[in-house]
This record gives C-alpha cells, structure tokens and sequence, in this order.
C-alpha cells in the first residue's frame, strides 16, 4: 500500500533492512488509513443518531426524488424524464439539466444491493452515500499527498480531512447534495492529475479523465478543475518545468475530458463553447508549442535554433494577435462574455448583487465572515501558510500543484461561502504537509538528541526513519532526470547538472539535518504543543458535526427548561399536503420550499430550487407582494390551487418567508416594474409593525402570515421581529385557511373558487368586476357574462 | 339444512337487546331464550338481520348465556339459502346458530347473541366546521327481527353522556340518563319491526383504517418483527369551511392507542417522509401501550398514513408441536377502537420453512407469496390473509403451522463468512500473481534484464564513487604531509585506503561477472570495462605518485624536487580522473 519500494538505488546495505521495516509500515498504514475510513463514515452519523436517518434540507430531496426515480424506471426513462410537477405549467427537463453523478451513483448502489438481495430502501441508501465517499475522499487525500510529500503527510492529511467541519457540513449522513460526491472526485482527480506527473504514465492519464468526467458528471464545480490544472501546466511552463511528463499529464486530460464531459447532457456543448473553458483550450495550445519549440531544439544546432526562433517568433505573434482579436470579438459579442452568471459572480464577487438578485439572494452564495473561516477549518487555517513553506522545500512540480490549488481556493472561497468546501481538501493538505514535517523534525530531533552523537550509525537510522519522506520525494527526483535522458539527450547536461547538484546535497543534508536537531526540550514541548493543537482540533470538529452541522432543517428542535422541544411542522404540512389534497392540485409557494413540496408532498409546485427560469420565480414574487385581490389573479391565472407561506413568528424561526420577502420584492420587481421596493419600505427600513407602509401591510404575504395571528396571544407579537404586528384584525376575501401546522410554522392557505357573477351584484361590486374583466387572463378562459 | 325446522316451531321466549352507541362501532349484544314448541329435537336457530345492517355487520358471535367459558358457536354465513321462499320476507339476512346440543321438545336454552357493526352509524349533518360537535344517526328497530314469535322483548340504547339530539318516540319509551329503553313488548309476532331513530352527539374519533398491512417476520435469531402500515380515515363528518389553529375539534382524531403485547421491542412510528416525532411508549408486565398522534390532527374526511413496527422476543409467539412450528399471534392491529376495512397479514417464514398452514378462528381469504430479503436465495415464503371489515373483537390469535430446520438457520452467516473469505483469498491471489500480459513476449523480458543490468551499473557507479572518494583522501593525506610532514601519518592513511580499496575491488567483481554474462548488456559493457579499466589505472598512478612522494619525504628531499618528480605523475592522473569522470557520467545517464 505504502509503496515500499522507494529506495531501491539507495544503499543496498540497508536496503533488507528497509524492506522489512517498509513493510510493517505499510501494514501500519493500511490500518491507519482504514480506521480514518471509519472515523470519517462515523463523525457524520451523529445526524442519524441525535434525529433520524431522513434527507436533509432542500436540494438533496431533490436529488432523492430523481433518485427514487431512476431506481424505479430505470436509466433510459431517467434520461428522458420530463417533470410536469414541478415549474407548473412549464415542467422541467431533469434528464437534461441535471447533474447525473450523485444520483446515478447512489442509484447503482442501490441496484447493486439489491441484486445481492439486500433490500435497504432508496432513502437509506441515498442517507449514506455522503458518509461513504467522505471515506473515499480521505482515502483520495491520503494518495494526493502521498504523491506530494510522502506517506506520513498523507495520513495526516487523510485523518485531517476526515473530520474537518466544512466538508462535514455538506456530507453528513442525510445531506444528498452533489458536494459529497464531487469532492471525492475532486481530490481523486487532482490525484490522478499528480500521479500521471509524476510518472508519466498514460495509464494514470486516462484514469485521469474518466476521474475528471466523473467529476463533470457529479458537480458544477469541475470547471474549477478545467482552470486550476491548466493554470498548473502555465505554471510549470513558465518556470521551465516543461517535461514529457507534463505533457502526458495534460493533454489526455484535455482531449479525453472534453469529449467525455461533452457527454454529459447538462454540460453537452458548453463544454467548448463557455468562457470557463477557454482556459484549458489556451494552455494546450501553449503546451504544444512549447512541446514542438522543444522537439526543434533538440534536432536543430544552437544557432540554427536561434534563427529559426526569430523567424517562428515574429510571424507567430502575428497569427496569434489575429487569432486573440477574433476570439475576443467573439467573445465579447455575446452579453455574458460566455461566461454563466455563477463563474461571473466568483470573478466579480459584486456582479451578483449587481444583477441576478436571484443569485445574490440564496445565503450560500453571500462571502463568507472570518469567524465562519475558524468555524469551518480551524486550526488548519493556521496551519496552511507552514504547509505553503514546506511545500516550498523543496519545490517539486506536485507541490507547486498544491500550492497554486490553496490560492486559488483561498481566493474563491473568499467570494462565495459555499466554495469553502473546495479550500478544505486544499488545507487539509498543506496542513498535514505542515505538520507531518514538524513532526518529522522534532521526533527526528529527540531522537537524535536520545541517541548522542557519537555513534554516528544509530543517526543514520533515524535519518532513513524520519525521513521517509524526503527519501521518497528524492526517489521521486532521481527517476525524473532519468527518464527524460532518454527522451531528450541534449537536455543531458543541463539536467545532469541539477542531478549532480542534488546528489552531494542529499549527501549534505544528511550534515545539515545533524546541524538542524533541535534542543530536546523546546522539541519535546513543541511536539506536545502540537498534540495540544491537534486535540484541539479533533474537539472541535466532534463538536461541529455533533452540535453545528447534523440538524436536518426539516425538524427543529429547541432545549428549554422542561425538555426537548421538536419541531416538526414542515413535515406535518406536507404530510397534510400528501394526503388530504388532490393529487394535481398545484400549490405555490416561494422557491426554497419546491423541492420538498414535490418530494415530501408529491405536489405540482410552480417554482423550485433549480432557479432556472427567473420570470417564473419574479411572478411569484409579484403575487406574493401583491394586494389579495391581484395575488388571486396570479395564482388562479397559475392554476395554484394552495398557496404555502412559513413564518417563524409564534415560535421565532428566523428564516421565514417574512424575513425573505424584500428578496422576493426585488425578484418581482426585477421583471414586472409596477412592483417597487421602497414601497415596502419606511424610511428605508423594513418593518412590519404599525409603521410598515400600507403596500407591506396588505400585501399577500403579509396577510397570510398574519391572518388571524392576533388570536394567539391577543396582541399579534411577532417573536422573530420583536415587534407588535402592524394590523392585525384582517379578513381574506379570496383565500381560505386550509391548514396551520402545530407551532404556525407552515401556514396553507386554498383559494377560493371564483364567484359566480349575480346579475344584482353586478352594479355593488362594480370596482370589482371591472378589473376582473379588465385582466386578460382570466377572461380569456370564463365565458363572459351577456347581462354586463 | 336438512334440519331446517319449521319456523313456528321455535318460540324466543324473552329477548333483551342491548345496542352500545358508545363510539362509532355499534355493538349490540342480545340475550335470547330459546323455547321448542315443536315436535321435534332442534339443533340450530336462525338469527335475522335487515340487508342493510347485515352489509355492515362485521363479527358475529353466540355464546352460551351462564357458562363462563365462551364455548364458540359455529357461525355461518348462508344468506340465501336460507330464505324460506314462501313466508320469507325480502330483504333479510339469515345466519344459523346451531347450539351445542339438540334441544329436546319443550326444552329452553339461553345464549347471547354479540353482533358489532361498521359504518352504521351516519353523521347528520353530513359537513361540520371545524369547531361543530359531531352529530350522528342511528337507525334499528325497536322489535327484535326474527322468524320467530317473540314473546317478551325489551332493547335499551346506550349512548355517550351527551346530548341527545332527537329520538323516536314509541309507546313505553324511557330515557334515562344516556340511556334510551324501548319495551317491554310482549307477544310479537315473527318479522315484526317498528323503526327507530336515534340523532345524538357522538364526537368520538371515527377513526378507520381504509387498509391496514400487517407483516410479521419471523427470524429464528429470537425475534418475531411485526410492521403495520395504516392508511387512516377519519369517518365523521366531513369537515368544511376554514381551517384555524385555535379550535381543538371536538370530533378530531387527536391520538390513537395502540395495546402492543407486554414484551414488545424496538417500537417506532413513522412514515414515508420520516420519524413522526409525537408518541409515547407505557409499559409494564401486562402491556405495552403505545399512544400515538397522527402528523396533525385529523379532521372529518381527512386522511393520514403511517407506519408502526416493534419486535417481540420469538419464545413469546412461537412454540412447537408434533414436529411442526406454530406461530401464535394476534390477528388484527393493536389499536383500540379501530375499523379495518381491509386487512392483509402477511406471515413470512424463515427460509427453507416448509409445509406450510395457517389456522384461523373465522373465514378470510388466504394465499402464499414469496419474499426475498436479506441474503435470501430462494427467497421466503410469506402466508398471506385477507379479510375484510374489522373490528376490535376480530383481535384473536390465529397460528401459523410450518416446519424448518434449525440448520438452516446458519446458512447466511455461514453465506457471507465463505463471501468475505473468497474475498480475501482473491485478493491474496491478486496480490501474489503477476498479470502483466507480456509475460514471455521478448521485450518484456529485454525490458527486466535491461533494468537488472541498470541496477547493477549503478551499483558499479556507486562502488567507483567509493573509489574516488578514497583517491581524495589519498590525496588529502599528500596534502597533509607536505603541511605537516609527518610521514607515519601518511602511510596510515595508505594502508586504511588499501584496505577500503580491496574490499571495493572485492563488491565490483560479481557486478562485472554479471554484466560479462548478461547478453543486454553487451552495448555497455565495453565502457564500464573501460571504466574500471581506468579507474584501476587511475589508482594504479596516484599509488605511485603516493609512493613517490612519500619515498620523497622520507629520504627528505627538497619540496621543489618533489613536485618535479610527481608532476608528470599528476599530469597523467588529471587526464585520467577527466576521462574517468566523463564515463561515470556517461554511465550514469544510462
């Protein structure tokens, strides 16, 4: 496992010696490895211990929806399957606009399980799947470690990763979301990407892309990995690291991924026609040039190159300019500039804010707070410059990768909070570089100070010991100049250089290393210090996955002085919504409620989480803040026949539809003008309370969240707002309380039926029927009455 | 059939109906005594029920009025059959008793008649608001039907304590408390009948279970696990209007009780969506009483599904007989006060179970499946019974007859023992065989040969780098002796050199043989031989420039004259160290 063989060029004397001593190691660490499986599988079941094995929150019952689905018709059906339950009545692709990855690999294992006659059902399966690839994903930091500074940070980093919050907060047991998966596929590509660079294997080269395609199938993310690696390529270029290895490492990569990722339905042809690929088209333009400049090199003499370079030179610069000019017209013809408003947000994190409110409105994409940097890696945010400094020592190709990786995720994630999970492998693993390096010079250190100097050969011992990682880096090292030798024989000299000044210097550092040891006190302490830091870390991680991160969100609980308190009022209103309606009728509420409504209450729902079509979610925001009588318009227009609204105020659950109506506001407004913020606001400030504007107070929203509140305690407290209700004696002409749940956290109101016109009435109402005859939409399906 | 009597022939001497409208089953339990005023010895009496009540009628029972033991009656449904065509009025349901012994002539005999029926009570108003008692209707009538003359009869109604909206009112009719008393009446003749109707406040739950599938799977690891799946109704008056928090309901389905045997296990409740979270488990020795709350309460007309499930330890339901296993178990659901309008038991038997019967206290349909479960191969087979519209009074113990091998019992750990062992075999095998495809192709095995003799030119590589190192510290010890002049010093440092040089000499050798003998090394070979050709050379001349100068010192010849002497000797040595040099480099790109 822990690839023994690594020195075999280094003295043979010792080299029996090491093969036993690699072996245990080897054992050692294939235990170590699979009680980190464990302990990253069983730190994200305490959401299954302290509530229940259920899918949590909003988009993973989406994905146990379409789950369900392909497990009970089958891949073809799922690749055609048009949803008419959702986005009522424009329905929605899911074949087509789906990310497969998770739900086909949850589906297979179901499928697999099931052949096998294990009959778990989809949902626990589905509950699982995130802890089991969480597993995965340490095993895949432990290998990309491996490959970049040795074994012992390897583990490290793996143990590390296993329990670090900010992935533990997308992958505990119920938490069904692409992230789970992808960041598996992730770190297993990058690994793939550093093995095939290290090597030059072109074995690891396809593995690579079908890794990467998995990664395509799983994540929107991929085109992170599609930038960071071609970025490395430049890097590498740049700093005159061009080798074939590199080449082999890239250029499969950027065929085969392609085309595979081309594949995928939901990316399909922007896989070469978006911005967000570019990149990688450039990289392995240059990468051939740069191949072919040094394939000419290697036939034509010195001087002739130099000619040669000159002439090439000037008539490719102007090529290129051509080239650049027309791509960047093309480009910039389009309003995007190619580029998907998400990507455009993480260039510019005000472009959101800007522009797509509905982006800027969902709270995962909002920049994250320092505190919620300490909350979601801890001590590794510490731990990660050290890392950086090690990787600087020295500095090979896979850890300039590693380097480039925790920037650029430094970066992103300091745009978006939800791109926090893509720094954490990253410091999962400059921390453990970090500190398996520490530890390797302060056990080193102890040892030798233990030992004594005089007797030199015990020194060496715990050299060979304490450094297995530098020894293999070295093995790394001495393979490389070798096998590009016989691929370019007159880059010979200049390589055997280097080689020939690395080879007193492994030699030196052995002195050095001696020179290195530090006192045994201060490293006896320091090691404790960081047993300390690590203990820390593990305490706070349990504490995050037991406390922070394994509620549901569907079920809430509160601890107060008589006891546990649970809230389970989501699922009691669509459990309500599951049996006691029709089976089409169509309910509307806003957009984070889609998902759950059709998966838990298998109702058409008019919009949902996948926010595709914003005109659809603006007129649901306009009916929402709309007057009664307009709002009835739009829904019935709508064919709603339940409206859905959550409010926190009897219980004071914050995240209530009230809190998010300015956001439903502006979605409104964005698309239909007549609707105008500052109608809703007094003074610029947003209140309910008897000095709201009358626009908020008769507003849809408003009306069902506070009808008949006041009955509760008679003076219509809101405990979210912590104000007293602006009106609160109120009656609904077109809508009809259908359902409150227990703590009023889920209220369902029904519309009532269109009234039938009575010829006397006629004349009393007339403000009234004049506007209904006055909106298309309903005259258009009623017959008009003769006698008007 | 056969002993059909003649219907005058059988006189009920005294009748005493009461009909229990205490929730919304109706029970009516009624007391007869029979009289045989005919010629004959009469074996069965026949029970009369109008089509109407007889759709509803669910559990039949007659018992014998004093005996403490209830002796079961056969009951048998025959409706047609028995309709005598001549004086038999239409519309009537007949269902024959036949008592334990032949009544003799003149003799009498007194049994209780239970009857419980569903759905016979109707809400009226049919839709109520939310906070709207429940009010409902029941129709009987105030004569016992019967085919026979009825001498004294006498039937009270026993209501809720609660308002009693309207009844009927008949000659002799008493109210007292929740209680409604017709008669006595005497000397009625056979089918005679006076409809009453009953309009009362009844806001207990109308809970039904429109389906109800119970599983119970039997593992002979010790535990008998039972899960129900409910599809609930509320049966009372439809609700209508709007809905409001504030009001309780007085009629709604608030919580349900279920009575679980004294040692059940593992309880749960949920549903589709997940754990329902209100629910309360009591127990002690002689139950288990399990209270549950529906999601939200359940209004007129609304509906529900759940699902409940718990274990019992297997010595508490299964024994044995004549070789054969038995289930013994409960019928229908745990819940008290329950309509089942269907209901599907399912028993699944541990595989390899075979000879399979299942015995049940009353008719019901029953077929066999097969399931297949956990690491099941054949899969398991599972009884299947299905009966409709239940009451609480069909909760009686049915068996469940079948045979099985306690051997088999092993057979799935012994399944996933042997899985996880071939596993780890498969893996030793992987792990220990080679299974590259080009195994004996030539190029694979130039490819091995050519990496053996790269080993071995390294290692020579290493041994020269030795050798060079220890020419330096020849060398350094020259350097030395022109500093210091200390010739002993010198010649130790010779010797010590000799000696490393030997041993080196001595490692070189079998690497040379090797690559002497290797066929792809041939292309080599010729430059490490000149190598150590010209190390040999190399170390052959620094000896003598060693010992020429150390000669030199000895005999303590002037520092000029040294020089003289080695220069030619260091000129030499420079060349050959270039040319050396140059090999191992060229050696070592190999």
């Amino acid at each position: 496992m822990a690839a023994p063989e690594t020195s075999t060029a280094a003295v043979p004397t010792l080299y029996t010696n090491n093969t036993l001593r690699n072996a245990f190691g080897g054992v050692l660490s294939f235990f170590i490895l699979l009680l980190i499986g464990v302990m990253a599988f069983s730190i994200r079941l305490f959401s299954v211990i302290k509530y229940e094995s259920v899918i949590h929150e909003f988009d993973p019952y989406f994905n146990y929806r379409v789950t369900q689905f392909l497990a009970k018709n089958g891949i073809y059906e799922f690749w055609n399957w048009f949803d008419d339950r959702t986005w009522y009545p424009l329905g929605r692709v899911i074949g087509g606009t789906v990310y497969p990855g998770l739900t086909l690999t949850a589906g297979t294992i179901w499928w697999l399980l099931n052949s096998l006659n294990i009959p778990l059902s989809v949902e626990t399966v589905c509950v699982f799947t995130a802890p089991i690839f969480s597993a995965f994903a340490s095993w895949a930091t432990y290998l990309l470690t491996k490959e970049v500074k040795g074994t012992g940070a390897g583990l490290t980093a793996a143990a590390l990763l296993a329990m670090v919050p900010s992935y533990i907060s997308r992958s505990v047991a119920g938490s069904y979301d692409n992230e789970a998966v992808a960041i598996f596929a992730l770190i297993f590509t990058f690994y793939l990407y550093i093995k095939t660079l290290n090597t030059g294997s072109l074995f690891y080269a396809t593995l690579n892309s079908i890794s990467y395609f998995y990664m395509v199938c799983s994540w929107g993310g991929y085109t992170f990995i599609i930038n960071l690696i071609p970025m490395h390529v430049l890097l590498c270029i740049v700093t005159g690291r061009f080798s074939s290895r590199l080449f082999i490492a890239y250029a499969p990569l950027v065929v085969l991924g392609t085309l595979l990722a081309a594949l995928v339905p939901v990316v399909g042809f922007n896989a070469v026609m978006t911005s967000e690929h570019f990149a990688s088209f450039l990289v392995f333009i240059i990468i051939h040039v740069v191949a072919f400049v040094y394939f000419i090199k290697g036939i034509l003499s010195p001087k002739m190159f130099k000619v040669a370079v000159t002439l090439v030179v000037s008539v490719g610069l102007a090529v290129c300019c051509a080239v650049i000019a027309v791509l960047i017209a093309l480009v910039a013809s389009s309003p995007t500039k190619g580029w998907s408003g998400r990507s455009l947000s993480l260039l510019d994190p005000t472009y959101a804010s800007k522009y797509i409110p509905i982006i800027a409105s969902v709270s995962e994409h909002q920049p994250p707070t320092w505190p919620s940097y300490f909350m979601d890696i801890n001590v590794l945010a510490f731990l990660v410059p050290a890392g950086i400094i090690a990787c600087f020592l020295p500095l090979s190709d896979a850890s300039s990768f590693v380097v480039l990786y925790i920037a650029t995720s430094v970066y992103f994630s300091g745009v978006m909070v939800r791109l926090m999970l893509v720094l954490a492998p990253a410091a999962c693993i400059t921390s453990g570089i970090a500190l398996s390096q520490a530890f390797d010079v302060f056990t080193g250190s102890i040892k030798f100070q233990l030992s004594g100097a005089s007797s030199n050969t015990e020194v060496d011992a715990a050299e060979t010991s304490s450094s297995t990682a530098e020894s293999q880096t070295d093995a790394v090292k001495t393979e490389k100049p070798e096998e590009t030798a016989k691929n370019r024989p007159s880059r010979k000299s200049k390589k055997k250089e280097r080689e020939h000044g690395e080879k007193p210097s492994t030699k030196a550092k052995a002195e050095k290393k001696r020179l290195l040891a530090l006192p045994l006190e201060s490293s006896v302490i320091s090691l404790l210090l960081l047993v300390l830091l690590g203990a820390f870390y593990v305490v706070h991680c349990v504490w995050a996955a037991a406390e922070a991160y394994s509620a549901p969100s569907i079920v809430l609980t509160s601890r107060s002085h008589d006891g546990l308190h649970v809230f389970d009022d989501f699922r009691e209103a669509y459990a309500w919504l599951r049996h006691n309606t029709d089976v089409d009728d169509k309910v509307a509420s806003w957009w984070d409620y889609g998902y759950q409504t059709t998966a838990m209450a298998n109702r058409t729902v008019i919009v949902d989480n996948n926010t595709w079509n914003n005109t659809h979610i603006a007129t649901v925001g306009t009916a929402m803040s709309s007057p009664e009588r307009a709002a009835w318009e739009i829904f019935h227009s709508l064919d709603v026949k339940y409206v859905l609204v959550v409010f926190g105020g009897l219980v004071g659950y914050p995240s209530d539809d009230i809190n998010k109506f300015l956001w439903m506001v502006r979605i409104g407004g964005g698309v239909f003008p007549h609707i105008k913020e500052p109608d809703y606001l007094r003074d610029g400030q947003y209140r309910i309370d008897s000095q709201a504007t009358p626009t908020m107070l008769n507003c849809l929203m408003y009306k069902l969240s506070y009808y008949r509140f006041v009955e509760t305690d008679g003076k219509g407290f809101d405990r979210v707002r912590q104000t007293e209700i602006g009106k609160k004696y109120f009656k609904l002409t077109h809508f009809e309380e259908a359902f409150t749940t227990h703590h009023w956290m889920v209220r369902i109101y029904k519309l009532k039926p269109p009234k039938n016109r009575i010829r006397g009435k006629t004349k009393k109402s007339k403000s009234k029927t004049s506007s209904t005859t006055s909106s298309p939409k309903r005259s258009g399906t009623k017959k008009k009455n003769p006698w008007q | 059939m056969l002993a059909s009597p003649a219907l005058s022939d059988l006189v009920l001497s005294k009748v005493d109906r009461r009909i229990y409208l205490t929730s919304h089953i109706v029970r009516i339990s009624s007391t007869l005594e029979v009289e045989n005023a005919g010629p004959e010895t009469v074996s069965k009496v026949l029970l009369a029920f109008p089509d109407l009540q007889a759709q509803n009628l669910a559990y039949l029972m007659a018992s014998p009025h004093e005996a403490k033991a209830k002796v079961k009656v056969s009951v048998v449904s025959f409706p047609i059959d028995v309709v005598k065509p001549e004086d038999m009025p239409p519309g009537v349901t007949f269902y024959s008793v036949s008592l334990p012994q032949g009544l003799t002539v003149g003799a009498s005999f007194t049994f209780d008649v239970l009857a419980v029926f569903t759905h016979a009570l109707r809400p009226m108003p049919e839709q109520i608001g939310q906070a709207d008692i429940q009010l409902v209707l029941y129709q009987d009538s105030a004569y016992y039907l019967s085919p026979y003359v009825v001498k004294v009869q006498s039937l009270s109604l026993k209501l809720l304590d609660s308002r009693i909206e309207s009844y009927t009112t008949l000659e002799s009719t008493k109210v007292q408390g929740s209680e409604i008393k017709y008669g006595p009446y005497e000397n009625l003749p056979a089918f005679s009948s006076s409809p009453i109707t009953v309009h009362f406040e009844n806001n207990l739950p109308f809970a039904i279970a429109q389906e109800l599938v119970r599983e119970i799977e039997i593992s002979h690891w010790g535990n008998v696990l039972v899960t129900e799946h409910y599809k609930l109704i509320h049966g009372g008056a439809q609700s209508k209007g709007e809905f409001s928090r504030k009001f309780q309901g007085p009629s709604a389905v608030r919580y349900l009780v279920a009575h679980l045997p004294p040692r059940a296990h593992s309880v749960y409740y949920r549903d589709a969506i997940g754990n329902i979270s209100t629910s309360h488990l009591r127990g002690d020795s002689k139950k288990t009483e399990l209270l549950i709350e529906p999601r939200y309460p359940m209004f007129g007309g609304w509906r529900t599904a759940f699902t409940i499930g718990y274990g019992l330890p297997l010595q508490d339901c299964l024994y044995e007989s004549e070789g054969r296993r038995f289930l013994n178990i409960t019928f229908s659901s745990p819940m008290i006060e329950l309509v089942i309008d269907t209901l599907i038991v399912k028993v699944v038997l541990p595989e390899g179970s075979s000879d399979i019967s299942a015995a049940a206290p009353f008719f019901m349909k029953q077929w066999q499946e097969t399931k297949i479960s956990h690491l099941d191969i054949v899969g398991r087979a599972v009884v299947v019974l299905e009966k409709t519209n239940l009451v609480p009074e069909h909760n009686q113990y049915f068996q469940v007859y079948y045979k099985f091998n306690r051997l088999s019992m092993l057979r799935e750990p012994l399944m996933l023992i042997s899985g996880i062992f071939f596993f780890f075999v498969a893996c030793i095998v992987y792990m220990h065989a080679d299974t590259s495809i080009s195994k004996f192709s030539a190029s694979y095995l130039a490819k091995q040969q050519w990496e053996e003799v790269r080993v071995a030119i390294q290692q020579v590589h290493n041994i020269i780098c030795r050798c060079l190192a220890t020419h330096d510290k020849l060398e350094a010890s020259l350097r030395d002796l022109s500093r210091t002049g200390e010739v002993q010093a010198c010649k130790a440092a010779r010797k010590s050199t000799d000696g490393l040089l030997k041993e080196l000499s001595k490692e070189l050798k079998p690497l040379m043989t090797f690559l002497q003998s290797s066929p792809s090394a041939v292309q080599v070979l010729s430059k490490v031989e000149e190598l150590v050709a010209k190390e040999r050379e190399l170390l052959e001349k620094l000896m003598a420039k060693h010992s020429t100068a150390v000669e030199a010192y000895e005999k303590k010849s002037g520092a000029r004259d040294i020089e003289n002497r080695i220069a030619l000797q260091q000129q030499k040595i420079t060349a050959l160290r270039q040319e050396v040099d140059d090999l191992l480099e060229f050696i070592d790109e190999i």
